[in-house]
């Protein structure tokens, strides 16, 4: 039998059992609509913490003071405890060339008062490169400028919520605020909508890191933040900032350096494992289409005794008249399998209008491995009905008996 | 061409064997025209379905113009069947959802026949059988004489050397009958040995030969065959 012939004839038998046929390809494409949709949410959540992370900014590396990890060896004599990670060592990581951007930080809980208003809010000490590195952008006025980190100079820039709850409608570029008693210049204001992973920017205060070591009177930085010149460059930065922080530190290692990306990669495989289950949880629907399919298929072959003896007699060898019954289920499966990607497809549609925020997408795999899992689906629950089709004695079967 | 050597076909009924074919010896010659009578369950139609191949008798020997067919595995007596025989049968099992023309195409078709082949024999046989205007008429279009006409339209279609009928006439009123027997009575006088089974004596008599069987055995077959 000529493949065109066998599926002329296999469509032509699915037409000729009108709801049966409807029936199977709505369990189907339930199936594999809901393992796309599925996966397609599974895959949206990852894809957000991603960005969330991106906006964080990316090639980074947080250095903070002490180590988080201990080593065997001899108790120290003399109560040691780690050195300070100050202003000094934080410049020093500009020698290497792996590092792009350095950024100390401190920080600190202070009152911030304009007029009569007042707020306890995060005071950031900081210089011009904390706003590439940590990708803020300028609303009104400017950054940080761009000076010496060691020299303290009375400017201050302003998270978008704390200048509307001290200045109102008002003007605050220009004005003076207060921290606990020192008066800074607000020189900008942050763009609103600067949140990452869950710490609002917008209620805080940055002003230039030495003015807050001042303010807290403290040498101590509270974290450094590098930026590394491309993603390979990050593993070579890392041990680059070790090594001349050891140097700086009479040869102790007592700084502690996270990978952004490290972090990144963890919480991408932990989402990404999750989207799998999902997707294999959706999945079992696919199974069950394939036991309709294959009840479905078993009453078509009673139905059509007679034709399969017909066939039979016309010297239709058994592995003719399998394929025959065989090729209806794969097309079935084919069929809601299609009609399954467009159900999803029009979801997907849908819920990204309900949820614009949420970069919800099917991933690739998703829709080829759903529609390979409903026709192997449909060929395996396809075998038992063809293959008693394939048995029928073609004597019984013409008589009816 | 046709021989039957000793054939025995059994089956269990219960706890009883029923020999439904009796230690049968035929022989039927190319061209040959026989009518085989009987009351029911004398063996009539389990010696056509041994005859097209359907049935394997369970003894004996059965030659199919020279080859040996009782040993063949299915697959060879299913292309045997397909080149060498013809069905027509008492409830026409037509496929419903076919036209006239692709149910005369379906032999051809499960042959793998290329279409243009197909399609010229097809109109050929629907010419013959005067059914050219309903080609593409679904069985539940045509009436009973006509649904029997494709019928036989697919029996020939491959251009078989053995047309076996089981009660041709059986569904049909007397004129509609008697248009089928005398299309394959031309298809006879074309060279197609003919065998048909049937009730009517008015159809067994029209045969040259006619065969009598009681109890899975041959009873009387006259005139009697060179055997």
């Amino acid at each position: 039998m000529r493949t065109p012939d066998l599926l002329r004839f296999a469509s032509q038998s699915l037409a000729g059992a009108r709801n049966r046929t409807l029936l199977m390809l709505l369990a189907m494409s339930i199936g594999v609509a809901s393992v796309v949709v599925l996966t397609a949410l599974g895959e949206g959540a990852r894809r957000y913490v991603v960005n969330e992370f991106a906006s964080l900014g990316t090639h980074l590396l947080i250095m903070l003071p002490g180590r988080s990890e201990t080593t065997g060896g001899a108790p120290p004599l003399f109560g040691e405890t780690p050195r300070d990670l100050t202003l000094g060592d934080a410049l020093a990581l500009l020698r290497e060339r792996s590092i792009a951007r350095v950024a100390p930080l401190t920080a600190g809980n202070a009152p911030v008062s304009y007029g009569s208003r007042e707020r306890e809010v995060t005071v950031i000490g900081a210089t011009d490169e904390f706003f590439p590195i940590r990708h803020l952008t300028i609303g009104s006025g400017r950054a940080l400028p761009d000076i010496d980190p060691e020299r303290a100079v009375n400017v201050a820039v302003l998270g978008s919520g704390l200048r509307r709850e001290l200045f109102g409608n008002r003007r605050a570029l220009g004005e003076w605020v207060r921290i606990n008693d020192r008066r800074f210049r607000v020189i900008g204001v942050i763009s609103e909508g600067g949140e990452s992973l869950g710490q609002n920017l917008d209620d805080m205060i940055v002003i230039p890191v030495a003015s807050a070591q001042s303010l807290f009177d403290t040498p101590s930085l509270f974290r450094v933040l590098i930026e590394a010149r491309s993603g390979p460059d990050i593993e070579r930065a890392r041990r680059a900032a070790r090594e001349i922080i050891r140097q700086r530190h009479d040869g102790e290692d007592d700084v502690t350096i996270i990978a952004q990306d490290a972090l990144l990669s963890t919480f991408d495989n932990i989402l990404r494992a999750l989207t799998y289950t999902v997707g294999g949880i959706a999945a079992i629907s696919l199974a069950v289409a394939g036991i309709l399919i294959m009840n479905v298929m078993l009453v078509a072959v009673s139905q059509r005794v007679a034709e399969i003896g017909l066939m039979k007699a016309l010297g239709a060898p058994e592995r003719q008249v399998l394929w025959v019954f065989l090729v209806e289920a794969i097309m079935l499966a084919a069929a809601g399998a299609a009609l399954g990607i467009v159900i999803a497809g029009a979801g997907i549609l849908g819920l990204r209008q309900l949820l614009p925020a949420f970069p919800l997408a099917a991933p690739l795999w998703a829709p080829l491995a759903a529609v390979a899992v409903a026709v192997a689906t449909g060929l395996l629950f396809g075998v038992l009905p063809a293959r008693r089709a394939a048995r029928l004695d073609p004597v019984r079967a013409l008589t009816g008996r | 061409m046709i021989t039957l050597d000793h054939v025995e076909r059994d089956f269990v009924v219960g706890d009883e064997v029923v020999h439904a074919l009796d230690q049968v010896t035929l022989e039927f010659a190319a061209g040959d025209y026989a009518s085989v009578m009987g009351p029911s369950g004398s063996g009539k139609s389990t010696l056509l379905n041994v005859l097209g191949l359907l049935d394997r008798p369970n003894s004996g020997s059965y030659r199919l113009q020279g080859t040996e067919t009782t040993g063949l595995p299915e697959e060879r007596r299913a292309a045997l069947r397909r080149s060498h025989i013809g069905f027509v049968f008492q409830a026409f099992h037509l496929v419903p959802r076919l036209t006239a023309a692709d149910n005369i195409a379906l032999p051809m078709m499960l042959a793998g026949v290329a279409p243009g082949e197909r399609d010229a024999r097809v109109a050929e046989v629907l010419a013959s059988l005067g059914l050219e205007d309903r080609a593409q008429h679904r069985p539940d279009q045509l009436s009973g004489g006509q649904r029997q006409r494709v019928a036989i339209g697919r029996a020939i279609v491959m251009k078989p050397s053995l047309l076996l009928a089981d009660e041709p006439t059986g569904n049909l009123d007397q004129h509609a009958g008697n248009d089928v027997i005398a299309l394959i009575e031309s298809l006879n006088a074309g060279g197609i040995t003919l065998v048909v089974v049937t009730h009517d004596k008015a159809v067994g008599r029209r045969a040259p030969r006619h065969i009598r069987m009681v109890d899975g055995r041959i009873d009387k077959d006259s005139p009697h065959a060179h055997a």
